[in-house]
């Protein structure tokens, strides 16, 4: 099969969706063909769409993610670019107290099919208004979904689907997975939300892990194989609405839980997932739930004080060991 | 009258905003009964606001509204039934009891929201306005707010926008002096806040508030422009609530004198009597009208106060379609 980056695969899910349908459009900072977007996602669309369907704004987050939401509920299909994940604190009313909230405040009258898409995540020394991993605060919103794809293939299927669904979606990218490639058919797929995917089989400890985390998990579950452990991984894909079914079912296989996720370890993703298989599959637990997390701090910016914040494989190997 | 409108068209609008009058005076009462859960932001004093916007406007053109919203719902053709539902937390409402007073839409005739978040209407009134250029119709967008929503950064950053991308978008400052109970002169130095339309290459128009037929003028020469696809108009209408900001509020902090002006200028009697002395109508046909709109509120409040609450376990639907 042939191999595409994930920055590639997203540009593909745009472009054939805004083929397949003219209510599709774009928007957000220097996406257009001057630009083609900070991470170069967008980059070609509007030489072949346009610049009015895929549109430069001013720096004006909240009035983005307001247009996207004003465009949403009289017939449109918005996908808008936060440039950073940090930057969706700007936009967080609109995002939270109306995107979210339309559909249900006022009677399931309308719907509301936006897509917001932004990348997370620390690794390339821009510090701490350029580096969070902020997943948590949209799971925390009901009425949005959150999709967090690792992988090309998930990162195009899943786009689709966000775009062609009647909900708002908060779409999770990540700065490091741009660049990784991957298998992705030529022919037409979309995933479901809800559907996790399980990306190494395993039977003595259950890793879970989101975005980037799931590539350092792969890593560690690679080393702990030679050392005769066992490491199922296993990534939700969407954390809302997140595929319970599956994370407790690999936990009662393998009786051992690590939650790896990127975001601050307070009320974060690990402590969500974590307190799912606390409700609902102690009693398969053989070992305490180990969660690896960024500690509760800002992302620094000098290089080892950022290394020191990020989990890796080492963070995950150790916290492996310490229930097997 | 010389104001190219038709006896039918000026009687019309005389008649909507009576109803709201007597909609708003009988939520007020339906409060003092207990029968309004939470709070009430009423209408009442600014309805030649509505009125004289949405006089301009097709069934098809869209408006966003406010926390202070019953009168834009009415004015856009909302039935007064539903919305008194929806003020009781009905299962009839038209957000069958999810949203309430602050936040009821119809998108039926184009109503779409209230948004109990200052200024959180103005960017999707703008995105509204953006749908339309892309779609390519005519339709044109009516945005109200407050004078204390024009301080928040999504007047600037949504009016901007569509001026640069030349929306079809008619933003209403509805400048009733007071920001919850924060005089307008404590928090902006100039005193018009159309003037800030100079700031995005718009044109900004301050009319009276009171007075629907200088608004119905105003919103006609920007919905004209808007359609022509020559883009947004700021309009300020200087009005005055005559009640307090919210059900608790006695609004202790206006002077009587200016309380007392604001209600010589109220803006229902301003029109009836222009009317009266035009001789576009008889004391009778007002009385008749009157009439009229108590029964249709009175049937309104039989409507929603007989109406189920919804289930309690409906509170789990909706979240997602």
């Amino acid at each position: 099969m042939r191999k595409i980056t994930y920055k590639e695969a997203l540009r593909e899910a745009l472009r054939e969706e805004m083929r397949r349908d003219p209510t599709v459009f774009l928007l957000g900072e220097d996406i257009g063909k001057y630009w083609g977007g900070a991470f170069k996602v967008t980059k070609g669309l509007a030489e072949e769409f346009g610049d009015e369907r895929v549109r430069d704004t001013p720096i004006s987050e909240s009035a983005i993610i307001g247009a996207a939401v004003g465009a949403a509920i009289t017939g449109m299909r918005p996908v808008a670019e936060i440039m950073f994940g940090d930057l969706t604190a700007l936009a967080m009313d609109q995002i939270a107290n109306q995107a979210a909230k339309i559909h249900y405040m006022f009677g399931g009258q309308v719907k509301v099919p936006l897509v917001i898409r932004t990348p997370f995540g620390a690794g390339v020394n821009i510090a701490a208004h350029h580096s969070q991993s902020l997943e948590a605060w949209f799971m925390h919103v009901p009425g949005l979904y959150v999709a967090a794809p690792s992988t090309p293939y998930d990162a195009k299927g899943l786009l689709k689907t966000a775009i062609r669904g009647n909900n708002p979606v908060f779409f999770c990218e990540h700065k490091l997975l741009y660049p990784i490639e991957g298998e992705v058919p030529e022919e037409e797929y979309a995933i479901p939300f809800g559907v996790a995917d399980v990306k190494r089989d395993g039977s003595d400890v259950t890793v879970v892990a989101t975005l980037y985390m799931v590539h350092k998990a792969l890593d560690a579950a690679e080393e702990l194989e030679a050392e005769g452990v066992s490491v199922e991984v296993v990534d939700p894909r969407t954390l809302t609405p997140l595929d319970k079914q599956a994370i407790t079912d690999s936990v009662k296989k393998t009786g051992r839980l690590v939650v790896v996720s990127e975001d601050c370890k307070t009320a974060g993703v690990s402590a969500e997932i974590a307190a799912i298989v606390a409700e609902e599959a102690i009693d398969y637990l053989d070992a305490p739930i180990k969660r690896v997390a960024e500690p509760d701090t800002p992302v620094p910016f000098s290089p080892p004080l950022e290394q020191y914040v990020i989990p890796n494989e080492k963070t995950i190997i150790k916290a492996v060991k310490e229930i097997v | 009258m010389e104001t190219g409108l038709t006896r039918e068209k000026i009687v019309g609008m005389y008649r909507k905003m009576l109803e709201i009058r007597s909609f708003e005076e009988r939520v007020f009462e339906l409060y003092a009964q207990n029968l309004v859960p939470g709070t009430i932001h009423l209408y009442g004093g600014e309805e030649a606001v509505a009125v004289g916007v949405c006089s301009n406007l097709r069934k098809d053109d869209y408006i966003t509204s406010t926390h202070r919203g019953h009168g834009h719902c009415i004015a856009k053709g909302a039935e007064p039934k539903r919305v008194m539902a929806e003020i009781l937390g009905k299962q009839t409402g038209y957000c069958k009891g999810k949203g309430g007073s602050m936040h009821i839409a119809d998108f039926s005739v184009g109503m779409l929201g209230a948004t109990a978040v200052v200024g959180a209407g103005i960017p999707i009134a703008m995105g509204a306005g953006l749908s339309i250029k892309l779609r390519g119709t005519d339709q044109v967008v009516a945005c109200f707010f407050g004078d204390g929503a024009s301080n928040q950064g999504t007047f600037h950053e949504a009016i901007n926008m569509a001026a640069v991308w030349k929306l079809p978008v008619i933003f209403v400052c509805e400048n009733n002096l007071y920001a919850m109970g924060t005089r307008q002169s404590i928090v902006v130095l100039i005193g018009n806040i159309a003037d800030r339309a100079v700031a995005y290459g718009i044109p900004g128009i301050a009319v009276d508030g009171n007075d629907v037929l200088a608004v119905h003028e105003a919103t006609r020469e920007a919905v004209e422009r808007a359609r022509k696809g020559e883009g947004p108009t700021l309009i300020e209408c200087k009005t005055y609530r005559h009640k307090g900001h919210s059900r608790i509020d006695p609004a202790k902090y206006r002077p009587k004198e200016e309380v007392e002006e604001w209600l010589r200028k109220d803006p229902i009697r301003r029109f009836k009597e222009k009317l009266l002395q035009k001789n576009v109508l008889m004391e009778a046909e007002i009385q008749q009208v009157k009439k009229e709109i108590l029964t249709e509120i009175e049937e309104a409040v039989k409507f929603a106060t007989e109406s189920p609450y919804p289930a309690p376990e409906g509170a789990l639907e909706d979240v997602y379609t």
